[in-house]
């Protein structure tokens, strides 16, 4: 009953395209963004904030842009981790060079430099097609991250080879650093990941998200309807590049707090893909989904065996965590390839149904 | 791009200042062959403006490799092809969209996890420009550029009397209607010339009767020059103005049905095998 | 001047300038050029059969050593171990088949790499589970394999051999061999290529889908096993090796997912070229380390100019 459309008629196609076409949808994103903004942030612990909160919005919006490239342009990646380390180093000498300069510009210009990467990476899917060219992201996924190790003006030729986030102010108020506080760091990267997220949203419904769509689904059709593969291709990339971007650079300053080398390298970009298939491959609302389920369940793995009394070394809860995330794709892909967006469709449209299914 | 006419009952053919009749397209001594393989082998033929033109031939005649050479898919070696008086060269398939050719394919080339509505959306693209500024902001510009175009979709659908299917993903479609949405994709691009590889293999008679209604319909309210390809022989007689003939990539037989039916020539290669 | 001095001629210079060091590169490079082939041979003979990019093989390199080394540490004779072992991988080839592959078949390509994505994670974790996630030794000398080293004087130089690596090499043509005479003269290995040639028409002339997946993935654990062995006698026995099993994929790339000949000839090649590169061009030059992204760069330009692959065919697009 609370799902019913039945009496909900679109009169012009205006109000067809606006976002929730169906009412309810809209009451609901307007109670998760009331509990995102103003309930959460009154409940949560710092443990909260730091092990859970911060991180689940990073990697969904870091899977967000993978989503663009592989769910909705069909450009498998398996280097979303550099990219992420593109972005977030690009940030550093930003803020290092130019001390002064707001730090919500500055991760926004740091993008740019992901995305001319990825553009610069993304040129071989215009010959190379599908596991080839998930081979040669491979090849920025490894020379990006040996870049990182080996070339001192990146990390301000420090001598750990680390870069660390400095305190960052904006208006007054500590936002990044050793001394922001867990509040102030969530508030920001909300702030950011719901702006982005609309962006996008906005990007995948309308002209250039149905160009990706077309290529995804039949490169040649779409190259023969007039579409020029080369920038539709070429625009996921940067897009998506883009985001990644943004997401990396908001991992190290806004929740890391420092990085070294290897923590972008391939582990990274297998999480992040993994968020992206779980939570639904071409949907956007998948990317939170199969945030909160990767970022979740290796917190509750550690958590719950010491509150259940259960002696466990903390070696073997990281080899059970792997293992049960590996399983949990097998489950995925075998009882919905579609992901957890998907499910949350069949289940609205079980409601909309309910209760007379027929 | 031509400026959009005021939307009428069906959306126009475009206007490319040629008159009925005249000579659309002309294509002369074209030949294919991939590695040693002949495809086509110097073939001519022209499209009149406002004709349905027929290619017919048994299997492997090169009937779909014409096409593909016609919409900039393959390049032919030798050749040439002049549309709305200008000769081409070398060129991508984008660059013969944008010229005004849309076709349809044998194997139905939809986009299988988008909605009928999307695909022939899609159609659209190359009228569409508002960039990626606007994309981003939705409203605005973009979104009344969106309905705008959604408005002459939607005119295609009613045409194609496809309403019930709009929200439907087209892989879950019957292959009779996912020609149809195809068609609707074509006619979307508001073609000059449309290509048509086989509109109703693997239809049933209604869908077959359909199907024909709408290529005359096509043709007849929008002006659209039309070229098919098709093995159902009481459709290619009953549909076309003229027919081109071909059997192993070569030129048999030209003419209006009636000739081509009585050709000795056709009836050995085809016809006589055929029936 | 001097920078294209550095790069394009000084390198050359010193290969010529020290022959018998160049032979010792060139002979590493081999080596680790004939464990990378045998890793992609496992990716070719899997995806000719069933059309998956198998990417949980470097992992089961990494698995079928630790079962060996962690069998032998529980006691087990080393030669009896290594019968066990084969046991263990051909029961991880039954479960795949039953647990993934069976209910994700007719599944899209990409639906089923990412299924293999899964199986490399909980194989990563339920090895470190049993087997514990420390660096291992390689049981060699208990397999009976050679650990000295050969030594010759080429050029009036010094080239040394590990005897280790002669093994392997010599082991790695043998299995070749055999499973190349399997693959052409068996009524199995008929059928497997049948299966890669067109998957209906090999099930309308009767033959078994799910057994000929056991098989091939058992293969792909008997070459993944010998793999394991002489890599593990290089380097020890720990998942670290899992990103060297990802130049398999390079190797791939090159040589064409479905040509056996090409997996052989592609993986010596950027065995020995990575080696060159880093000797040469990587430690002088670049900081070293340049082996973690040779092959994959070096792969992506030889694609650029032929999207096919080395040894793949032209493709000709239809619609």
């Amino acid at each position: 009953m609370l799902y019913r459309t039945a009496s909900q008629f679109k009169t012009s196609y205006h109000a067809d395209h606006a976002l929730f076409p169906v009412r309810q949808d809209a009451w609901l994103l307007g109670i998760i963004l009331i509990f995102a903004y103003a309930i959460i942030p009154m409940t949560a612990s710092e443990f909260t904030f730091n092990a859970l909160l911060i991180p689940v919005l990073i990697y969904a919006l870091a899977a967000l842009g993978l989503n663009i490239l592989t769910g909705y342009a069909g450009q498998l990646s398996l280097g979303t981790g550099a990219f992420m380390g593109v972005g977030a180093y690009a940030c550093f000498k930003i803020i290092t060079a130019f001390p002064d300069l707001n730090i919500v510009v500055a991760i926004a210009l740091s993008g740019f430099f992901s995305a001319a990467v990825g553009v610069a990476f993304g040129l071989p899917s215009l010959r190379i097609k599908g596991f080839y060219l998930a081979i040669t992201t491979l090849a920025a996924q490894f020379f990006l991250v040996w870049l990182f190790e080996k070339w001192g003006w990146l990390y301000n030729y420090s001598s750990s080879g680390a870069i660390q986030v400095p305190n960052i102010e904006m208006f007054g108020i500590i936002v990044a650093g050793p001394n922001a506080s867990s509040v102030t760091q969530y508030y920001f990267v909300l702030a950011v990941v719901t702006a982005v997220t609309w962006l996008a949203i906005n990007i995948t419904r309308g002209r250039i998200g149905r160009i990706w769509k077309s290529v995804r689904d039949m490169d040649i059709a779409a190259e023969l309807v007039g579409i020029n593969l080369m920038k539709a291709k070429l625009s996921a990339f940067a897009i998506s590049s883009y985001i990644v971007g943004v997401a990396g650079a908001l991992f190290v300053f806004l929740w890391r707090g420092a990085a070294e080398p290897n923590l972008f390298d391939i582990p990274l970009s297998f999480r992040v893909l993994f968020i992206a298939i779980i939570g639904g491959l071409g949907s956007i609302l998948g990317n939170y989904l199969g945030a909160i389920l990767i970022v979740a369940l290796p917190v509750v793995l550690g958590t719950l065996p010491g509150m259940l009394g259960i002696p466990i070394q903390s070696a073997t809860v990281e080899h059970l965590n792997v293992m049960i995330v590996g399983a949990t794709i097998i489950l995925f892909l075998i009882v919905e390839p579609h992901g957890l967006a998907r499910f949350w469709q069949i289940i609205r449209e079980k409601l909309i149904m309910w209760p007379f299914p027929h | 791009m031509n400026a959009q006419p005021e939307h009428t009952a069906i959306v126009a053919a475009r206007d490319d200042g040629i008159a009925p009749g005249e000579l659309l397209m002309d294509v002369r001594n074209v030949s294919l062959r991939f590695g040693g393989v002949k495809a086509i082998t110097d073939i001519s033929f022209n499209v009149r403006k406002g004709e349905i033109r027929a290619i017919i031939g048994p299997n492997g005649a090169g009937k779909t490799s014409m096409l593909n050479v016609i919409n900039g898919f393959y390049t032919p070696q030798e050749g040439t092809i002049t549309f709305r008086g200008v000769e081409r060269r070398a060129m991508k398939p984008h660059h013969a969209v944008r010229q005004g050719i849309a076709r349809t394919f044998q194997n139905v080339a939809l986009f299988k996890g988008m909605s009928t509505l999307d695909n022939i959306m899609t159609g659209r693209s190359v009228k569409m420009n508002r960039g990626l500024g606007w994309q981003m902001l939705w409203h605005g510009p973009a979104l009344r550029e969106e309905i705008e175009h959604r408005e002459k979709v939607e005119e295609i659908i009613d045409f194609l009397e496809i309403q019930h299917i709009r929200r439907t993903p087209v892989g879950k479609l019957p292959y009779g209607l996912q020609k149809r949405v195809e068609l609707g994709r074509a006619l979307a691009m508001e073609p000059s010339l449309l290509l048509l590889d086989e509109p109703m293999a693997g239809m049933n008679l209604e869908e077959k009767e359909d199907m024909s209604r709408f290529i005359l319909d096509v043709n007849r309210q929008r002006g659209t020059t039309i070229c098919l390809i098709e093995h159902d022989m009481g459709v290619v007689m009953d549909l076309s103005d003229r027919v081109v003939v071909l059997d192993y990539g070569k030129k048999i037989a030209d003419g209006v049905p009636d000739e081509v039916k009585s050709n000795q020539q056709v009836i050995d290669a085809y016809l006589g095998v055929a029936h | 001047m001097e920078f294209l001095n550095s790069i394009l001629i000084k390198p050359f210079q010193d290969m010529v300038a020290a022959p018998d060091f160049l032979l010792q590169v060139l002979w590493e490079g081999l080596v680790a050029g004939v464990l990378y082939a045998l890793i992609a041979l496992g990716f070719v003979l899997i995806y000719k059969s069933s059309r998956i990019f198998n990417f949980a093989q470097g992992i089961m390199v990494v698995f079928a050593a630790l079962t060996l080394v962690g069998l032998h540490e529980k006691g087990v004779p080393a030669l009896l171990a290594v019968p066990l072992t084969l046991v263990v991988m051909f029961l991880l080839a039954v479960a795949i088949e039953r647990v993934v592959l069976r209910p994700l078949v007719n599944q899209p390509d990409i639906i089923l790499f990412m299924a293999t994505i899964g199986i490399t994670l909980f194989l990563v974790g339920f090895g470190e589970l049993i087997f514990g996630g420390e660096n291992k030794v390689m049981i060699t000398e208990q397999l009976g394999i050679p650990t000295g080293s050969l030594t010759f004087e080429p050029f009036g130089g010094f080239v040394s051999i590990e005897q280790k690596d002669l093994t392997a090499v010599i082991g790695a043509v043998v299995l070749v061999a055999v499973l190349l005479v399997f693959l052409n003269k068996s009524k199995m290995g008929r059928a497997i290529r049948a299966l890669g040639d067109d998957h209906q028409a090999a099930l309308s002339v009767g033959i078994s889908l799910s057994t000929i997946w056991i098989l091939v993935w058992f293969i792909a654990g008997i070459i993944a096993l010998a793999t394991g062995i002489v890599w593990g006698a290089r380097a020890g026995v720990s998942f670290a090796l899992e990103v060297i099993a990802y130049k398999a994929l390079p190797v791939l790339m090159l040589g064409g997912l479905e040509s056996v000949l090409g997996a052989i000839i592609g993986g010596l090649a950027i065995g020995i070229l990575e080696k060159l590169f880093e000797i040469y061009w990587g430690q002088p030059l670049m900081g070293g380390n340049t082996e973690t992204w040779f092959a994959f760069v070096f792969a992506l330009i030889v694609l650029l100019f032929r999207p096919q692959g080395l040894f793949g065919e032209r493709i000709i697009e239809r619609v």
